[in-house]
């Protein structure tokens, strides 16, 4: 294989990478505050496909972008309201078999209301502009992932580092009850992390889906669970971990595809989990904590 | 018979840059009631742990009936931190999971209590007695093993008998009240026939009749059951009151050991305990 | 007295039972659906059950039963597959020469060997699935909670990926499935038709994994649920035990597994993705989380609700002329998890919680006096 070739894969490993790195964060920042693997994430990541679809169809698309992101961040939170807030004192399984809850209804519920069959994702004609550079072409949209993944990752952690609500998110990521006990607001918290995490998803979800033809109601379960993958890959709890996770997969997931080896593209990603939890259980960039008797 | 049940030699536990144990030397002898006290902190429980096994020790040995049962040497970055004594003193690594070491024969009670909560009381005994079990998993599940599990029941029943819960065996465990939740725990870690009790804080919460109660328990059931014991406790005068012997832990070291007497009396206790007088 | 009272209503009940499946095989062509259903939710209530062992009685949350499933599955299938079908079978890339051999050797046994192969095939698959699974133990099995979770989800994922993979073509089939699989074998020389084996493999099944739970390591299980650390402290072996819970619930999914490859007739690897592996969650927590009873009643419940009563939400439906909206294909599985929320939500313990059938409790509701419930020590 040509070196523009690998090159060429590269770029769209990346771009890839960088989708992954946005969602990767939702999961990081819920596991860090509750403890919960969100499983829904992936799910609400394909709603937000199909809420692009339809905004698409009524709205030019600078205004069918907002629309599609404030539902997915209102949808965020009305899960975590209805169906992890009542099982915050439950035994962990409980919340877990919660978000898988919820994942099977949205899975359930995306096929009904748009059926199995694939739905074409439409075109933005802005970001399916083709660049070239030398021998390499890549559509605009390939080249702006990873760009606003870093610009909006950095965002973030001025936000988490800098600000009064971010401190808090940081003293509820360390020590939820005593968080509490200080007087933090941990109802406020929790909606703004799901709300980040859901927002970021969502624009995720539209770079995601504008190189793919098409969105079905389980396109998010794979996905989702390869996110999930990248953050512990990160470190779970650590946000530029869990991106430099979702690089590490996308790239090398695309690489094995372009090798031949599609389905141990999505084994890989699995392998992968299995090892860094035997080997490194606290991801690249985790802290290690230990349970008093 | 007596000998020595227990032994712990240089025992150190440090993690990162605390040494919560440092160079702990103890030996409980046979029938005797031996006590760990200090305030809070000072690493009471810590030691416990090392000593059941839940932690390999940073340095020092861990001697039960005779046998090395934990044992380390401090590695070049603990060494660095780590002051103490005799560090080079010790070549292997021997550690054994709990249940190993439960198995030998040393039991546990907890700090905070830690029964079957949604088990009944009956069961929260019975299976305390399953790690004796002789029968496997097999012909247990086709109950090949009937009389081993009538006998084991049997036993259950008698235990709960000896400490007055006979009549409670069928509540869930986490409705008793407080005091009969230690009392449970105790029961249930006697179900392991072990020859060494551990006990941590098992007067946690008492009152002094209470406190009194127990002071007597301990001593019966150490006698009936023919066991040694070793306890933690913040309560003075039931350590005072059963204690053949003392150590008294603060900050890691041991500051003081010896009767309940002489402990009292002893300045550096004193001293720990209500802090430095202001000239 | 009570005892022997109990025991002679379960026999009975249990014989009323195969009665009216007996009954049901007399006329097999109508009552086709009604026993296809009933076959699926037996099948069902053992997976069910043997999960239930593993997250309701050990306390291991494990997400992998599809995975286990699809071992035992295909093993069974292969095994099972007539050596004449097998070039139209794997059609594209040709069968293995070693277990084309081996199946040739296999079929030219006498019958009396025949007669007990297929559950054989059952036992060789949950076999292979056993010492997979206890090697994977050692790894998984250490790992906290959630991370068991996604672990074992992984896993089962990894084991999809490798039955489908075009390496394994000449074994597997690759992408392409298998089919031509035999229908569920006959017992006992007629004895016991064939359309009621699978209860009968699964009821025995089932009461292994009751006897298991009901012993001292049941027990033990029972005590790693509740706290690990009490629990070794106490003697019990973690990893020893947790291996067995794990080792012996992934034998029974297996097992269930090859009992699906035979009622299915054909499957492929799509057919045990994680949504299969959340179809038997669903059931054990409709069921109650630790109730052996509430995953058997689930299975039929939930089986039954999907394939039968609930149908009726997926064709449109006219109320004096007026087509009432909402109702159209899909309907029913949207109505069937906002159930699966409602009981995680609300009515956390399911149906049973983690009670077990009890005659005495039913007949406790008939007396004036309300007796004190038989739970606890036995």
């Amino acid at each position: 294989m040509s070196i523009t070739t690998i090159l060429q894969h590269s770029l769209t490993g990346i771009s890839l990478g960088g989708a992954y790195g946005l969602i990767a964060i939702g999961y990081t920042l819920v596991y860090g505050i509750l403890r919960l693997i969100n499983f829904a994430h992936g799910d609400i990541f394909m709603m937000a496909g199909y809420f692009m679809i339809f905004s698409l169809a009524s709205f030019p698309w600078p205004i069918a972008i907002g629309i599609t992101l404030l539902i997915t961040v209102l949808m965020g939170i009305a899960i975590e309201r209805v169906a992890y807030k009542p099982l915050r004192s439950s035994p962990r399984m409980s919340i877990m078999i919660s978000a898988i809850g919820v994942s099977y209804l949205l899975q359930n519920l995306a096929t009904y209301l748009f059926t199995a069959i694939p739905r074409g994702y439409p075109e933005i004609p802005l970001l399916k502009r083709i660049f070239r550079v030398g021998e390499l072409s890549a559509s605009l949209v390939t080249l702006l992932t990873p760009v606003l993944t870093i610009v909006l990752v950095a965002l973030l952690m001025i936000l988490v580092n800098k600000t009064k609500t971010g401190m808090a998110m940081r003293a509820a990521s360390k020590d939820f009850e005593t968080a509490k006990l200080m007087g933090i607001n941990i109802n406020r918290v929790i909606t703004v992390t799901f709300a980040i995490g859901s927002l970021l998803a969502g624009i995720g979800s539209i770079l995601y889906f504008t190189d793919r033809m098409s969105v079905t109601p389980f396109s998010g379960t794979l996905p989702g669970l390869k996110c999930f993958v990248a953050a512990v890959f990160g470190g779970i709890g650590n946000i530029p971990g869990a991106v430099i996770g979702g690089f590490f997969i996308g790239i090398v997931e695309t690489l094995l595809v372009a090798l031949g080896y599609s389905t141990f593209s999505d084994a890989f990603t699995f392998i992968l989990l299995i090892v860094m939890l035997l080997v490194k259980p606290t991801g690249l960039f985790g802290e290690k904590t230990m349970e008093k008797v | 018979m007596n000998g020595t049940v227990l032994k712990t030699e240089h025992l150190t536990m440090q993690f990162g840059g605390v040494v919560a144990v440092d160079d702990l030397n103890i030996e409980i002898p046979q029938g005797h009631i031996t006590a760990l006290i200090g305030p809070n902190g000072a690493g009471k429980t810590t030691a416990f742990n090392v000593i059941t096994g839940g932690y390999m020790p940073t340095n020092g040995r861990v001697v039960f009936h005779d046998k090395v049962i934990g044992e380390n040497h401090p590695r070049s970055k603990m060494k660095k931190i780590y002051n103490g004594s005799d560090r080079t003193a010790f070549h292997h690594q021997v550690v054994n999971t709990p249940d190993k070491i439960t198995r030998l024969g040393m039991a546990r009670t907890f700090q905070n209590i830690r029964l079957f909560k949604e088990l009944s009381v009956f069961e929260n005994v019975l299976i305390a007695k399953h790690c004796r079990i002789k029968a496997g998993m097999l012909s247990a599940t086709f109950r090949l093993n009937h009389v081993e599990e009538r006998t084991m029941r049997e036993q259950t029943q008698d235990l709960l008998k000896t400490v007055g819960l006979a009549d409670l065996a069928r509540e869930k465990a986490s409705s008793l009240p407080y005091g009969k939740q230690r009392r449970l725990e105790i029961a249930r870690a006697l179900a392991t026939s072990p020859s060494l009790l551990l006990l941590d804080e098992p007067a946690a919460g008492m009152n002094p009749k209470e406190t009194e109660e127990l002071a007597q328990f301990i001593k019966d059931i150490k006698d009936s059951f023919n066991l040694t014991v070793f306890l933690i406790e913040h309560h003075m005068n039931l350590v005072m009151d059963i204690s053949d012997k003392i150590y008294v832990l603060d900050y890691g070291k041991t500051i003081a050991m010896g009767t309940p007497k002489e402990v009292q009396n002893d300045p550096a206790v004193i001293r720990a305990y209500l802090g430095v007088e202001d000239e | 007295m009570r005892r022997s009272r109990n025991t002679v209503l379960s026999v009975i009940s249990a014989g009323v039972f195969l009665a009216i499946l007996y009954m049901l095989n007399l006329n097999r062509a109508g009552n086709g659906m009604l026993i296809s259903i009933m076959q699926k939710s037996a099948i069902f209530a053992l997976v069910a059950v043997s999960m239930n062992l593993l997250n309701g009685f050990t306390g291991l949350f494990s997400l992998g039963q599809a995975g286990f499933m699809s071992i035992g599955a295909y093993t069974t299938a292969i095994l099972l597959i007539p050596v004449q079908s097998l070039d139209g079978v794997y059609y594209m890339n040709g069968i293995n020469p070693g277990i084309r051999s081996l199946k040739v050797f296999l079929s030219a046994l006498p019958p009396w060997f025949q007669s007990v192969y297929p559950f054989m095939a059952l036992i060789v698959g949950a076999l292979f699935a056993a010492v997979i699974a206890s090697i994977v133990g050692v790894a998984v099995l250490r790992l906290k909670s959630d991370y068991l979770a996604i672990a074992t989800l992984g896993l089962s994922e990894i084991i999809r990926a490798l039955f489908s993979s075009p390496q394994l073509d000449g074994i597997t089939n690759g992408s392409y499935g298998l089919n031509k699989i035999p229908a569920f074998p006959k017992m006992f020389g007629g004895l016991v038709p064939p359309i009621i084996t699978p209860f009968i493999v699964s009821a025995v099944c089932i009461t292994l994994i009751v006897l298991l739970i009901r012993s001292s390591y049941g027990r033990a299980f029972l005590a790693i649920r509740e706290d690990e650390i009490a629990a070794e402290a106490m003697g019990i072996s973690l990893f020893k035990h947790k291996s067995m819970s794990f080792i012996i619930s992934s034998f029974f999914s297996a097992l269930a597994g090859g009992l699906l490859a035979m009622y299915m007739r054909s499957i492929e690897a799509k057919t045990f993705s994680i949504t299969l592996t959340y179809d038997i969650l669903l059931i054990v927590v409709i069921g109650g989380i630790g109730s052996v009873t509430g995953s058997v009643l689930g299975a039929f419940l939930v089986t039954a609700s999907k394939e039968w009563w609930l149908r009726f939400f997926d064709q449109p439906l006219e109320i004096f002329g007026w087509d009432v909206p909402l109702f159209r294909t899909g309907f029913r599985m949207v109505i069937f998890s906002i159930l699966l929320m409602m009981v995680v939500l609300i009515y956390r313990r399911g149906l049973m919680g983690t009670n077990e059938f009890s005659w005495d409790r039913i007949f406790g509701r008939f007396k004036w006096k309300r007796k004190k419930v038989q739970g606890g020590g036995s």
